[in-house]
């Protein structure tokens, strides 16, 4: 194969329309990007509650984390938390998988197996928090 | 098959003679100002709390099937390693959480003067040193 480097020179044909598709935009950039600034925005009140809260329960009994979650409030706002963070938590992943990830193959086996584990991890917080707050 | 876009790397210069198009110097040619040492620590501290996630799934999840299990989890995170690993988390939060507000402040199209571009990367320095203080010393005095 010739060294293109050391002999600038064309081997490949492609009309300029053939070399602009499929390089652009996908137009889902911008439904990501959102998606990102909003649960960010929703996670600067939440996360001050959740270290708020986790303050207030240093060294808690599992009874006092019951009784804390026994508020339909606290319940709510844990659950919204959960969901915020790990959908925002992917969407991150994802980006930085796709900067430094080059090979298509490992960058779609990553980006879907993170994206699966913050489901998953998602629903065991999620449901572990249900378990808790709605027991007593 | 080679990769499509080198198509796009050979092109003519003002001669019409066939050249390589030049690529622009990677990261370690530039000198680091302090927006960029934050933007890159954005990114680590975002991934360093994903791990972090793990902290919290581990403390609900024990929280809701075992109380034996819950203290045991308790008495880790006291322990030197576990408070060591909740500071980082902290500090991580805070940090992230810091450098997210002045993202989206300057999504809103404003700070990019180079002057407060430098100062608002200085006030997240000390807002994320005095929050975890702050956070601290109240935790261990509650706890």
């Amino acid at each position: 194969m010739p060294d293109t480097r050391a002999t600038p020179h064309i081997d490949m044909l492609r009309s300029p329309l053939g070399r602009a598709r499929g390089l652009g935009s996908a137009r889902a950039g911008s439904k990501h990007w959102w998606a990102q600034r909003l649960t960010s925005i929703a996670l600067v009140p939440l996360t001050l509650w959740f270290i708020w809260s986790m303050l207030r329960l240093a060294g808690a009994s599992q009874a006092d984390v019951a009784d804390w979650l026994s508020s339909p409030v606290r319940l709510a706002l844990l659950l919204a938390l959960i969901a915020a963070t790990f959908h925002h938590l992917q969407l991150g992943l994802q980006v930085v998988i796709e900067d430094y990830v080059p090979q298509e193959g490992v960058k779609l086996a990553a980006v879907l197996a993170v994206k699966g584990l913050c489901v998953l991890l998602a629903l065991v917080c999620a449901m572990s928090a249900l378990a808790l707050g709605l027991n007593t | 098959m080679r990769d499509v876009r080198e198509a796009l790397m050979v092109a003519r210069d003002s001669d019409g003679k066939l050249v390589r198009r030049p690529l622009s110097p990677h990261v370690q040619v530039y000198r680091w100002p302090l927006s960029m040492a934050l933007s890159i620590t954005h990114r680590v501290t975002g991934v360093g709390l994903g791990i972090g996630t793990l902290l919290m799934t581990a403390w609900l999840l024990t929280a809701a099937t075992s109380e034996a299990g819950f203290e045991r989890f308790q008495y880790f995170l006291g322990s030197a390693v576990g408070l060591f690993l909740l500071f980082c988390w902290t500090l991580a939060l805070v940090f992230h959480l810091m450098t997210g507000l002045r993202h989206l402040w300057m999504d809103t199209g404003h700070g990019y003067d180079e002057k407060q571009y430098h100062n608002s990367g200085i006030a997240v320095l000390a807002g994320t040193a005095a929050l975890t203080v702050l956070i601290w010393v109240a935790g261990l005095m509650i706890w």
